[in-house]
């Protein structure tokens, strides 16, 4: 079998893919390893060991992605058809032993090493003294509840769900602790730990905050609490990342971190709203 | 070749008729073929589908010709629905399996047909029934779905309640989906009875083409598999039109003015688990047997031996044992058990592993290799450079930290695209360049051919690479539009880049539809062996008649004996005799 | 393969030695009853090698096994999950729709060995008994769902009436499909099919036995779990 087919040794051919493969590689690895397209600063302690453990799997994959496609680049031009002999092999051993270890060991670790961040958001239980705010998810609006100065969340009732009267979690009205505040948005204090108990009206909806790095379904039927710590005064979005109609893409709030003095002066001027 | 070791087959003569040859045919060839047809109906449609979508995400404003003004969000979600089911199922599980595993592993193992003809022709009509009766949603008065393809309850639950087309369109969603299902059983089960027992003299589990591997490794994760999806689609089914309570949880409002459900006690997280415990193993449905292809194609135009071919047989086995435990790294932020979350963490890196090895093994093939750059070898050689970008982005995705932000946004979409979705696509383009000399007679023209692959392998990255920054960025799935958030606005450059590069992606397999067509008839004639392989595929005349062989042939060797030293030609096919090769010794 | 079909080799032609032997119209030509070829070929009988048959339905029965599976694992995390599970009391009939079953077990194992005994009208009373007894399974479970219908207990009372529904509905239409493969051995035409009556018949009872045993554990898991 030499090359006697039209289509064999075609250089032209070889040099196009190798050249496709390294541009891709080039390409790739520039617009990652430049930050083009950076993912937005974290907030969180949290959020921060999220990124070194994505960074270190950049890092990996990225040796990896670059090994490999440009091996396959080089052995697409280096090895076309001149009309060589073939360099005749079943395999070796050795080689699949190798290579099979190595990729167990360098997966396996990376996984170990992504353990901690996510223990830190779910296997660590919130301080105490966390400031509990409740969150109620429906097609397609957030509502937020804070439980007002007697620091008690009022019983809460499906059927005295009511949108129309501002009343998105079904407070008791006729309950003592109905002072709650209940906000289309999200404030909190800058450095303090906050749970949230994420419910869900209808269908299923997604609590996702860039900046966080936090994303938790909010399943109907369940409370789901996540708990975190932002570090850093600003504004940032709050999307819902989990397909929950048609109005899903418009389902969005706002975070707002703020200074402890200014989160007190809010909270006092929505519990003066509540008076009226 | 002593003749009495060989059996003659008695498969009876092809019939007459055009119904009962070429419509309700049970010929395997026959049903192959029109699995492939099926397939490629199916993955025009689904194309067309991306293309209506990326053109209103490019153009968020503008006026979509067909849908009466802009689209609206309801109009994108069914979509982008239809879009994922049509291509999962009806593509990605159809051609790869159904279609060529249908015409090629018959022949391969040496049999004259499948196992159970008349029930591979029922399983093919099955599935026909299951694809019209899903596209038939779209003509409903309220549309198609808009619940994604992974169709999660309550959503998909509670009927037009939770939204425009999860009335009638959802339900001939989760009827389509239960047919096919059930027609996957029976290609199974079949597919796996052929590999067991109908296997020629001599071809023992490590004769056995790579390919034959995939298809049996994944006939077994389908047999598995597509039952437990059935079931969940009966309990669905219940819910939505027999008030039952499997998935719907107590207490659920969806207005102001209509008191709550009456339905009490379901759990979403049920449908989650019993659906993606059928999900995983499916993305392996679609890419085991392109893997095979892979393997099969690279061997036979490197000259080459599959490299480490008990390690590319084992790791399939390892794979397809694995896609049955790592179902949970679809559900890390689902509010499932956090522990269980690191389980599935290790066991979605561990099934790492097999591919890793797949992915050496085929880079060893290669190596020192004469390499024929056929437009087949050239999809193949695409296969392993997608297959090692997607498979890398896994390793992000299956650590439950780093899923956290990456979760449900274009960086999943790039993921899945690249690895299962256009890898898959590349394994069939590879399959039909390689094939179709057999199945028609005649090659396809190879000029079109690699002008189609390098338009598609540099759009398949030109398209899906960028997706995977939007999603770094934030980018969530499933948007219609930005939704007047500013982050998202200022990646309108980015959405509008993708568009373009699809629709010339897309377009450019008009080339590859031509070629098809234009060389059935007027393609150069291809003979027994056009390529000089060595499976029994290319041992019988092309288009092989009913039946498959004149006698069945007996295997003496491997599969991939090519480039031996010390031989005339650099192929050793299986079939040959000791003697006969022994004439051939230089 | 090849290692094993000496054995297999041996079953089937005892078996078509069998059919040969005169049961009337179940009868196989010669034609196609003869070994598919010397010393463990591959063995086409007209077709495929009649262990090809067992195969397929062992595979049948591993995916019937996975569909039953779901419905049971649904059934477990449904009811640990809420606290909305009420169990009801069963239906005593269904006590005696088992025993039926069960009965019917032992009436199909009858049959088989009529048949292996050529004795033509034994098979056929067996085998006609058991598609008596299985019709009378499913007249019964239709009763017990009368008669929690008549209670008040419907499909969508409760999860637990749900999966009792489920259940017992998947298991009877499986059934159902046992019988008509009961009725269609019985009145097959032998002389054209791949497929010999001995075969046909094992894979009828293996399936019989297997429905049965699904019951059994059904059963007890609808006892038991409720």
């Amino acid at each position: 079998m030499r090359s006697e087919e039209g289509q064999r040794g075609s250089t032209a051919a070889a040099v196009v893919l190798s050249l496709m493969l390294l541009i891709l590689v080039a390409t790739t690895v520039y617009l990652f390893a430049a930050r083009v397209y950076p993912m937005p600063p974290a907030i969180t302690r949290v959020g921060h060991w999220i990124d070194r453990q994505y960074d270190l799997t950049l890092w990996v994959t990225g040796v990896i992605f670059v090994l490999a496609q440009v091996g396959l680049a080089w052995m697409v031009f280096r090895y076309r058809d001149r009309g060589q002999k073939v360099h005749f092999t079943r395999g070796s051993h050795v080689l699949e032993l190798v290579w099979t270890t190595a990729t167990f060991i360098l997966f396996t670790t990376l996984g170990a090493m992504a353990v901690h961040a996510w223990a830190q958001v779910h296997f660590v239980s919130p301080a105490p003294g966390a400031l509990q705010v409740d969150v109620m998810a429906e097609q397609f609006t957030w509502n937020f509840r804070y439980p007002g100065p007697d620091g008690k969340f009022a019983p809460t009732s499906p059927k005295d769900y009511s949108d129309s009267n501002g009343n998105p979690f079904g407070i008791d009205t006729s309950s003592k602790d109905q002072d709650d505040i209940v906000s289309p948005y999200l404030e909190l204090p800058v450095g303090q730990e906050v749970e949230l108990r994420l419910e869900s009206k209808d269908v299923i909806h997604d609590f996702y905050v860039r900046e966080l790095r936090i994303k938790q379904d909010i399943v109907p039927g369940m409370i789901i609490p996540i708990h975190f710590t932002p570090l850093q005064i600003g504004t940032y979005d709050i999307l819902c990342a989990q397909l929950c109609g048609m109005g899903h893409n418009r389902m969005h709030s706002t975070l707002r971190v703020v200074s402890e003095a200014d989160f007190q002066k809010w909270l006092k001027q929505q519990e003066a709203e509540n008076q009226q | 070749m002593s003749a009495e070791a060989h059996v003659v087959s008695h498969a009876p003569h092809a019939p007459r008729g055009f119904i009962r040859r070429y419509i309700f045919s049970t010929d395997h060839k026959v049903i192959g073929i029109q699995y492939w047809l099926l397939a490629l109906a199916a993955v025009s449609v689904g194309m067309v589908l991306s293309w209506l979508f990326r053109a209103h995400l490019a153009w968020p404003n503008a006026a979509i010709p067909g849908f009466g003004g802009v689209m609206k969000p309801e109009q994108y979600l069914a979509l982008v629905t239809m879009h994922g089911t049509i291509m999962i199922f009806f593509v990605l599980t159809v051609a790869p399996q159904s279609g060529f595993g249908n015409y090629f592993l018959p022949i391969q193992i040496g049999a004259d047909d499948m196992a159970f003809p008349r029930l591979n022709m029922l399983s093919f009509w099955i599935t026909f029934v299951a694809f019209l009766v899903l596209v038939s949603a779209f003509f409903t008065s309220a549309g198609a779905p808009i619940n994604g393809w992974t169709s999660y309850p309550p959503l998909s639950a509670v009927g037009s309640i939770a939204g425009p087309g999860q009335g009638t369109g959802e339900t001939l969603w989760v009827i389509s989906i239960a047919l096919f299902c059930l027609a996957s059983l029976l290609t199974a089960l079949n597919f796996i009875s052929t590999t067991i027992e109908m296997r020629t003299q001599g071809m023992s589990l490590m004769r056995m083409p790579l390919t034959v591997w995939g298809w049996f490794v994944t006939a077994v994760l389908g047999l598995l598999a597509f039952g437990v999806l059935l079931a969940a689609c009966i309990l669905v089914l219940l819910d939505r039109l027999a008030a039952t309570s499997f998935f719907i949880p107590a207490g659920l409002v969806f207005s102001d003015t209509q008191p709550p459900l009456t339905h009490a006690g379901g759990s979403p997280l049920l449908w989650e688990h019993l659906f993606w415990f059928f999900g995983h193993p499916e993305v392996y449905i679609a890419i085991l047997p392109a893997m095979g292809i892979t393997s099969h194609v690279l061997s036979s135009f490197s000259r080459k031996p599959v490299f480490g071919y008990k390690a590319m047989a084992y790791s399939l086995c390892a794979i397809g044992f694995l896609s049955f435990t790592v179902w949970g790294h679809h559900m890390f932020v689902s509010g499932m058990s956090p522990y269980s979350a690191l389980a599935f963490s290790f066991l979605t890196l561990a099934i790492g592993v097999p591919s890793a090895i797949k992915t050496f093994n085929w880079l060893g093939t290669l190596w020192g290799g004469r390499i024929h750059f056929t437009a087949a070898m050239l999809f193949a050689i695409g296969f392993v450079s997608l297959f090692v970008t997607g498979g890398l982005s896994g390793l992000f995705l299956a650590q439950p930290s780093i899923d956290l932000p990456l979760h449900d946004t274009y960086f999943v979409i790039a993921h899945f695209h690249i690895v299962m979705g256009v890898a898959a696509i590349f394994g069939i383009f590879a399959g039909t360049y390689y094939w179709f000399p057999k199945m028609f007679g005649r090659k396809m023209n190879e000029k079109l051919g690699k002008a189609h692959f390098w338009i598609t392998f540099a759009g398949a990255y030109l398209i899906f690479m960028p997706m995977h920054w939007m999603g770094i960025m934030g980018a969530l799935r499933r948007y219609a539009d930005p939704g007047g958030l500013p982050f998202l606005e200022r990646m309108a450059p980015i959405d509008l880049f993708i568009t373009i590069a699809a629709f010339i992606t897309g377009a450019a397999q008009l080339l590859f539809y031509f070629n098809f067509f234009w060389s059935l008839r007027h393609g150069e004639k291809a003979g027994e062996n056009p390529w000089h392989a060595t499976t029994l595929e290319w041992t019988i005349p092309s288009p092989p008649p009913h039946g498959n062989f004149v006698e069945i042939p007996r295997v003496y060797r491997g599969p991939y004996e090519y480039g031996l030293p010390g031989y005339k030609e650099d192929f050793l096919p299986q079939h040959l005799t000791p003697e006969q090769v022994a004439k051939m010794a230089t | 393969m090849a290692q094993t079909l000496p054995t297999t080799e041996e079953a089937l032609t005892s078996q078509v030695e069998l059919d040969d032997s005169g049961l009337g119209p179940g009868g196989a030509g010669p034609g196609e009853s003869g070994p598919g070829g010397p010393g463990g070929s591959g063995g086409y009988l007209g077709g495929v090698p009649q262990r090809t048959y067992l195969t397929g339905l062992t595979m049948g029965l591993a995916a019937i096994l996975m569909f039953f599976m779901a419905f049971v694992s649904a059934f477990i995390v449904r009811k640990g999950l809420s606290n909305d599970w009420r169990a009801f009391p069963l239906p005593s009939i269904l006590y005696v729709n088992t025993l039926i079953l069960l009965a019917s077990s032992f009436t199909i194992q009858a049959a088989r060995r009529r048949l292996a005994r050529a004795d033509a009208a034994g098979f056929r009373h067996w085998w006609f008994m058991t598609t008596a007894l299985g019709l009378l399974f499913l007249a019964g479970q239709w009763t017990a769902w009368r008669q929690l219908a008549r209670e008040g207990v419907y499909l969508a009372t409760n999860p637990s009436s749900s999966f009792f529904y489920v259940l017992t509905a998947a298991h009877g239409l499986h059934l159902l499909g046992g019988i008509v493969a009961l009725v269609a051995i019985a009145f097959w035409n032998w002389k054209r099919a791949r497929i010999t009556r001995a075969t046909a018949a094992e894979m009828a009872a293996v399936y019989w036995h297997f429905l049965d045993g699904l019951w059994i554990f059904l059963f007890l898991l609808l006892k038991l779990g409720q």
